[in-house]
């Protein structure tokens, strides 16, 4: 049972199709990367599989079940979300700020997940810290944790590695992967192509609202796809650091 | 807890000092006797004039900082209070339209009018609550109801008949808990008691939405509901304290400003210690309307004012430097 299959979903925005019939599916241990331009849809994709927006057509379906027919527990115990926008309202310490991912679990309990899942990502010293006082890579590493905490068997991430230093990008990934190689499924959207590249198992492309392309990065990011769905001349290559995207504006 | 207990302390020693001080002075002997002697006039004085003042100034305080700190926790904003969402402002629009009519000779008429001012738009914000998931827009609904509420009330001065009635109506905006009785006291008691339980009920709701909308509503928590009741329980507390004291700013700003620290900045955690320290504010600052001499007595919606307003500022300032960085 895959954990997330998104079944040729549509969805309309303000009278444009910003979805239109894409389909794909997400199983345990995988790593799959959502690109595209701008406006491709990413977001709408990660929402849409939430049960966060309206559907014009077709379905989301979580561990097989379609997402509109779910309970807020069993949603919430299925999938967690990170958000692409990162506020927060208020400074919190970190430990509490992972334990809001357990808001039916007593204080204490709470609390020691919490710490451990901060430890799990290397940042268990910050647990007392106020996370509007820490750098973007500190935060964004307790968000993670609070995601992670839920123990859902997906987790959604809307551009983790916006706005981070290189260092904390591939950071964020390698902690993804962690979760993934632990049996979790990973959806993640991102800008860099050379992080997806590295990142991730599989890469869905979107243009215009529509999978242009799905598989493994090689293929994802071949020059046609990159012309066609970018707009960009450029190829994947390999370097004794790892593969890398070249990109130049056509 | 401890923060609880040490601000709890500190509105029992307020209280104390409001029921023992006051324009007549009374002696330690004469105070004993206010508590052995129920016909003395020292008893008198403590427990039929200044108790009940007093505990009109907690209540209204309390149902003040208690919304104050609902509607922070709701709108994610720290500049969020009572008077944001208008309904302090349609509860003072209904007493004064009560007023006008020359209906203060009908018992509680006022105190009822209040009460349903507060009601509808409460009913109105709980309506939309449930329909508007952007925080923000609510807020934005709130100023429209907040102007619209004042502009009603400008058309009540400007269409009254006589200057008297006028002066009534300012009077009661201006807010006091002056001449207050037990029956006053239970009368605010009765809608600022399911308003706080909806309040607290909502608190964990509140928490979530630390990390915005979105995530909230995958927490699994029933968030319509809760957000309902938050809309709900803060107009009912805005509602009482109106009807009670009319119309008194800034104590749903700043209670929840002075424990926000100690809460460790979670809004579930910062409501009953945002209770306390409103009651506890409210029983100072009417204390102070009471004990700075003064041709006329000091109302206490003016006195909050003229210690909140500067208050407002400074938190404004914090706020839209955080927002900036």
């Amino acid at each position: 049972m895959d954990a997330l299959t998104i079944d040729t979903l549509s969805v309309r925005l303000g009278g444009r199709l910003a979805l239109d019939r894409v389909s794909l599916a997400v199983g345990a241990g995988e790593v799959l990367g959502i690109i595209g331009a701008n406006g491709g849809g990413k977001t709408t994709l990660l929402r849409a599989a939430l049960g966060l927006t309206v559907l014009a057509a077709g379905e989301a379906r979580l561990a097989g079940r379609p997402v509109s027919r779910l309970s807020l527990p069993e949603r919430a115990s299925l999938a967690a979300y990170l958000p692409q926008d990162r506020d927060v309202a208020w400074n919190l310490p970190a430990w509490r700020l992972v334990a809001l991912g357990l808001p039916r679990m007593g204080a204490a309990r709470g609390r020691d997940m919490a710490i451990a899942a901060l430890d799990g990502l290397g940042v268990a010293s910050l647990a007392e810290r106020g996370v509007l006082d820490m750098s973007g890579g500190e935060r964004a590493r307790v968000l993670l944790a609070r995601m992670i905490v839920t123990g859902a068997p997906l987790l959604i991430a809307d551009e983790p590695a916006a706005g981070l230093d290189p260092d904390a990008q591939f950071l964020v990934l390698e902690l993804l992967r962690a979760q993934a190689a632990r049996g979790a499924a990973v959806v993640v959207s991102l800008h860099d192509l050379t992080l997806a590249a590295r990142g991730c198992d599989r890469l869905a492309v979107l243009a215009g609202g529509r999978l242009v392309a799905l598989g493994p990065p090689v293929q994802a990011l071949s020059p046609e796809i990159l012309k066609s769905a970018f707009g960009l001349n450029g190829e994947l290559i390999s370097t004794r650091h790892g593969v890398v995207v070249t990109t130049a504006r056509g | 807890m401890r923060l609880n207990l040490i601000l709890a302390g500190m509105l029992l020693m307020a209280a104390a000092l409001a029921v023992a001080l006051g324009e007549t002075s009374l002696s330690a002997s004469q105070i004993r006797s206010a508590f052995f002697e129920p016909l003395s006039a020292p008893a008198q004085i403590l427990w039929s004039i200044r108790a009940p003042r007093m505990a009109a100034a907690a209540l209204v305080g309390g149902a003040l900082g208690l919304s104050g700190a609902v509607m922070q926790g709701l709108l994610r904003n720290p500049l969020a209070d009572p008077g944001v969402l208008g309904v302090s402002a349609f509860s003072g629009l209904a007493a004064a339209g009560v007023i006008a009519l020359g209906l203060t000779s009908v018992p509680g008429a006022v105190e009822t009018a209040a009460l349903l001012g507060a009601s509808v738009a409460g009913a109105l914000l709980t309506l939309l609550a449930g329909r508007l998931a952007e925080p923000q827009t609510l807020i934005l609904f709130g100023v429209a109801l907040s102007a619209l509420g004042g502009a009603a009330t400008a058309l009540v001065f400007n269409l009254s008949p006589s200057p008297v009635t006028t002066a009534e109506v300012l009077s009661w905006l201006l807010g006091s808990v002056a001449n207050r009785d037990w029956s006053d006291v239970a009368r605010g008691l009765a809608p600022a008691l399911p308003g706080a339980i909806l309040c607290l009920v909502s608190a964990p709701g509140l928490s979530q939405l630390t990390l915005g909308e979105e995530t909230a509503a995958l927490s699994g928590l029933p968030m319509d509901r809760l957000r309902m009741a938050a809309v709900a329980g803060a107009a009912l507390l805005t509602g009482a304290a109106v009807s009670v004291a009319g119309v008194i700013g800034f104590v749903g700003l700043a209670a929840p400003h002075l424990v926000r620290r100690s809460a460790h900045e979670d809004p579930a955690r910062t409501l009953v210690p945002s209770a306390l320290a409103g009651a506890g504010l409210l029983v100072v600052a009417d204390l102070a309307a009471r004990m700075i001499p003064s041709a006329e007595e000091l109302k206490l919606g003016v006195v909050t004012a003229l210690f909140g307003a500067p208050v407002f500022a400074v938190v404004a300032w914090r706020a839209a430097r955080s927002w900036r960085g």
